[in-house]
């Protein structure tokens, strides 16, 4: 096993795009996960995995402030996000992008709209301005054809392309995206991955992603952290290459090399 | 120059050359878009010198390409950052595929009238569609009984009758209370009061009770069976009981349709006597006594005022569920679409109860009920 302990704690806040300490979270009497620490450092693609009903999802909401923690800090662009209230905490949300699993377009407003949505919203761009900016971000992800359709119009893929767009309307320095691949064929999410490698390396991003696609995530990942629903937390952290190759973790292994945990 | 990432964006020149310096980002240029724009000659070499720019984002790669575009030659930049030059190619690479042009302007009158009257052809060939597809399941059940999803049909019985019988009952007697009550002023003049038991009994029985039970049906079952449908559509529940080999009219629209029908005369006649009870209530006050009231009703009421009214409740519930499920069916796609069918369903529900007494009123005058 690479690394099961939690990374140290970075102090440098610029290094630092989210750092999260101690954090546990319960729903009643149930412990999703506890004591998970780990730091996102600025630059990086950064993926949060493990199997279904571990808590992925659970983490990244409580990352991007819709949730609480039942203990624990998380620290994002370096503001305490659960310490903020009201205009303060969404002062913070709007400095960071967020893809959510099933796009969450909005139904009743075209791509452009989507996209120039948050643009229109908090600058005070012209409206040819903003509808060239939105018009960049879609061409970005692919989608500059699609402009004028309605959310209902596009396939799955381009759903999520959109999405990513929408997200990165605002040029934030750190995004979120949940599930980018999920139900996508092999092609349309290799080139979902291609554009979040290119994203992160071209205009400096740090992105956050929850996934479980194996492919995608020795694609786009610089780290990793595992939770596991038994273990109750991270059980791995690390380059995804070097805990495919070398972690002796039973369910690392497992997940890398997609076999049975405690098979060959 | 220094180049600092958190200056305010500005804009100057320098030796023919537009200068942008500080913070070139989608908030620092709200001020500075249309003056950086308007700053470029048409047709002439468009140098800007980005040396004082500390922090350029897609945003500010933007502003450049508009720049660009009006000078209509691509811009040299004089001491960008390698970064901002690789922004600029992949801003560049990306606004390069020309958009599609956005949708056209409205249609013209004819065009529109033509699109509205085979719109409204479809929906009539859609509807024709599904009575004839509730009526094969409607007959089919009626030769296999035992293929009768009875537990559902229980169900939708008590979501419609059970569930509505405090709501119609409340309404049927403040309805009858304030019949009395507005009637009773000017019958008075006359020192025709009593008649007031009449009156409401008769509107009651023949008109009104069938007439407000069935806009609750609507309002409470019509929209309710339209989303429910819908979102099953929309989940594609109803492809999977296709694929499944089960009709979804079978499934879904019969036990709805049947649940309605049977309970609708429950309602009216729980309309009937709670409207009767505010009546009564009224002329109580008045002074009339119990036996005088019911005299009055029983004596100027008959069994076709009473039957008159119950069965135009059943063709009302059949219409109100008939017209909630066949909106629910056809719900389309998107997230507005199940809203759309439930507010369809009811404005539908209420227009055909109203044709449909129109046509009951006529019939009733020529059979001399």
């Amino acid at each position: 096993m690479v690394s099961a302990s939690a990374s140290a704690a970075v102090s440098d806040g610029d290094g630092v795009a989210a750092s999260v300490r101690r954090v546990a979270m319960r729903f009643g009497a149930t412990t999703v996960f506890e004591n998970v620490t780990f730091d996102v450092r600025r630059g990086e693609v950064f993926v949060i995995l493990g199997g279904s009903g571990c808590g992925k999802s659970t983490l990244l909401k409580l990352m991007i402030g819709l949730h609480a923690p039942a203990e624990g800090t998380i620290t994002i662009l370096g503001q305490e996000i659960g310490a903020l209230h009201g205009e303060a905490r969404r002062r913070l949300q709007r400095r960071f992008g967020v893809m959510f699993q099933s796009g969450a377009l909005f139904g009743s407003m075209s791509v452009l709209e989507n996209v120039a949505l948050p643009l229109a919203s908090f600058t005070a761009l012209p409206p040819a301005a903003i509808e060239r900016i939105a018009r960049i971000k879609l061409g970005l992800v692919g989608l500059a054809d699609a402009a004028h359709r309605m959310p209902a119009q596009l396939s799955g893929g381009m759903i999520k392309r959109a999405a990513i767009a929408r997200a990165i309307a605002l040029d934030p320095p750190l995004v979120f995206l949940d599930e980018p691949s999920a139900g996508l064929d092999p092609i349309t999410s290799a080139g979902l991955d291609a554009l979040i490698v290119s994203l992160a390396r071209d205009l400096g991003i740090t992105f956050v992603v929850v996934t479980h696609e194996l492919a995608s995530i020795l694609a786009i990942a610089d780290r990793v952290i595992m939770l596991d629903r038994e273990a109750r937390g991270v059980i791995a952290e690390g380059d995804p290459r070097r805990l495919k190759a070398e972690s002796t973790h039973p369910l690392v292994h497992a997940f890398f090399n997609r076999t049975e945990p405690g098979g060959a | 120059m220094a180049a600092s990432p958190t200056a305010d964006a500005a804009l100057t020149r320098r030796d023919g050359a537009i200068v942008l310096s500080g913070r070139l980002d989608a908030r620092s240029l709200a001020t500075l878009w249309e003056e950086a724009v308007a700053a470029v000659t048409p047709g002439a070499t468009l140098t800007i010198d980005l040396s004082g720019c500390g922090y350029c984002d897609l945003s500010g790669t933007a502003l450049l390409l508009a720049m660009e575009e009006r000078a209509g030659t691509p811009a040299r930049l004089v001491g960008a950052d390698p970064r901002t030059v690789r922004l600029v190619e992949r801003a560049r690479e990306a606004g390069a595929v020309r958009p599609p042009p956005a949708p056209g302007p409205a249609p013209s009158l004819p065009v529109a009238l033509g699109e509205a009257v085979v719109r409204r052809l479809r929906d009539l060939g859609m509807r024709i569609a599904f009575l004839g597809q509730t009526a094969a399941a409607t007959a089919l059940t009626a030769m296999r009984p035992r293929s009768l999803r009875l537990a559902d049909t229980l169900h939708q019985a008590e979501e419609v009758g059970s569930r509505a019988l405090p709501l119609v009952c409340m309404i049927g007697f403040l309805f009858g209370l304030i019949l009395a009550f507005q009637s009773s002023i000017p019958l008075r003049q006359f020192g025709a009061d009593i008649f007031v038991a009449n009156l409401v009994a008769i509107s009651v029985f023949r008109e009104l009770g069938p007439l407000l039970s069935a806009v609750i049906l609507a309002a409470r079952s019509g929209s309710a069976f339209a989303a429910e449908i819908g979102t099953m559509k929309v989940n594609e529940e109803i492809d999977a009981l296709t694929t499944m080999g089960l009709d979804p009219f079978r499934f879904l629209v019969l036990p709805r349709l049947l649940a309605a029908v049977v309970m609708m005369p429950v309602l009216i006649v729980a309309m009937n006597l709670a409207a009767i009870a505010g009546m009564s209530s009224v002329m109580l006050s008045l002074g009339f006594p119990w036996a005088a009231i019911s005299s009055q009703v029983v004596t100027w009421t008959g069994p076709s005022d009473v039957f008159g009214g119950l069965a135009k409740g059943l063709v009302f519930g059949a219409a109100v569920a008939g017209i909630g499920c066949a909106r629910g069916m056809a719900t389309g796609v998107g997230p507005r679409a199940v809203g759309e069918a439930a507010t369809a369903a009811v404005v539908g529900g209420i227009v055909a109860i109203i044709v449909l007494d129109g046509i009951f009123a006529v019939l009733f005058y020529l059979m001399g009920w």
